[in-house]
């Protein structure tokens, strides 16, 4: 009864953290809403310099769409593995993930430096400051996230699957399909609609 | 839509039909080269690819995150409606004003912008 009542009070307390950590997130969503709204007003002054249509190309920010889906889909198995606690497989589909996240921020580096080789650095025009201000949070995100795989994975090693590791766990996978939805706009509104 | 292998499955690949159907209307509406032999005017598909990742929004929301699974008072679902709302009013609110802004005092945002480029800033 009492080992009962023990589960159903950390359950509770789980929800509970998931619901705060929720807000963050909603607070997070404000803060990229905030700096869309600041590209798009100043997307067309490039004051001379490259335009959207000049930079960016389709098959780069098709690429790191698909990766980036395809970490947050891998990152769900590893939740599922976890909650069936399967120890070893949820240890590998974080590795994957945090493969697929790394490579995902290795494209994104390699566009800004080609970019910036260019001349089209943040310095260029206000579109520009505006773009890498953008971007660059996303994958800054993307890059406390990476960490966060990294100091999972040694908790999972550690600890095992204990209900406080699978909980942050569960924080993590939020945080992580999340940052998935922003790219989703950023994709579209940013750089599909930046070439066409 | 209770998490389970199913939902995952479901959701990246209506996720990847999204996001490819969208690439490929872009790639067709550039190699169509003039506006008069593409399938859609400008406005028309940046309205189609806005539809498009707002129905991936709401697969991701469902199928990976969970959200109508929410039991009781709905308060993540109050959370997200209230960031959506404040959102709106900043997205929507400034690409407002500031053409306006932009019309008052000269006339298109690319006048605008040739006006501070001759300038040297403002």
């Amino acid at each position: 009864m009492n080992e009962t009542n023990a589960t159903a009070a950390q359950a509770a307390q789980a929800d509970r953290h998931a619901f705060g950590f929720w807000v963050y997130l909603m607070t997070d969503l404000v803060i990229f809403g905030v700096l869309f709204a600041v590209y798009y007003v100043l997307k067309a002054s490039t004051f001379g310099g490259p335009s959207s249509n000049d930079l960016f190309s389709l098959s780069t920010a098709l690429t790191n769409t698909i990766v980036l889906l395809t970490s947050s889909f891998t990152c769900g198995l590893a939740t599922l593995a976890a909650w069936s606690k399967k120890l070893n497989q949820t240890i590998a589909w974080l590795a994957v993930t945090f493969m697929l996240g790394a490579t995902f921020l290795t494209l994104e580096l390699s566009e800004f430096s080609r970019f910036m080789s260019a001349g089209a650095s943040w310095q260029r025009s206000a579109f520009l400051s505006a773009f890498f201000t953008l971007v660059g949070t996303h994958g800054l995100h993307i890059a406390v996230g990476l960490l966060w795989i990294a100091v999972a994975i040694v908790q999972l090693k550690v600890k095992g699957l204990t209900p406080s590791v699978v909980s942050k766990l569960d924080r993590f996978t939020l945080f992580w399909h999340f940052l998935d939805i922003v790219w989703i706009f950023i994709f579209t509104t940013v750089y599909l609609m930046g070439i066409m | 839509m209770k998490a389970s292998l199913k939902s995952y499955i479901t959701g990246f690949v209506l996720s990847l039909v999204l996001t490819l159907g969208a690439a490929w209307l872009v790639s067709a509406y550039i190699s169509s080269g003039s506006s008069s032999r593409a399938m859609f005017t400008p406005d028309m598909l940046i309205g189609i690819l806005l539809a498009l990742a707002i129905v991936q929004l709401f697969v991701q929301l469902i199928f990976f995150m969970h959200l109508a699974d929410e039991s009781g008072p709905r308060w993540k679902l109050g959370a997200l409606v209230s960031a959506v709302g404040i959102i709106l009013i900043v997205v929507v609110g400034s690409i407002w004003i500031m053409n306006h802004l932009n019309y008052n005092m000269m006339a298109s945002p690319a006048d605008m912008n040739t006006y501070i480029q001759s300038q040297d800033g403002f």
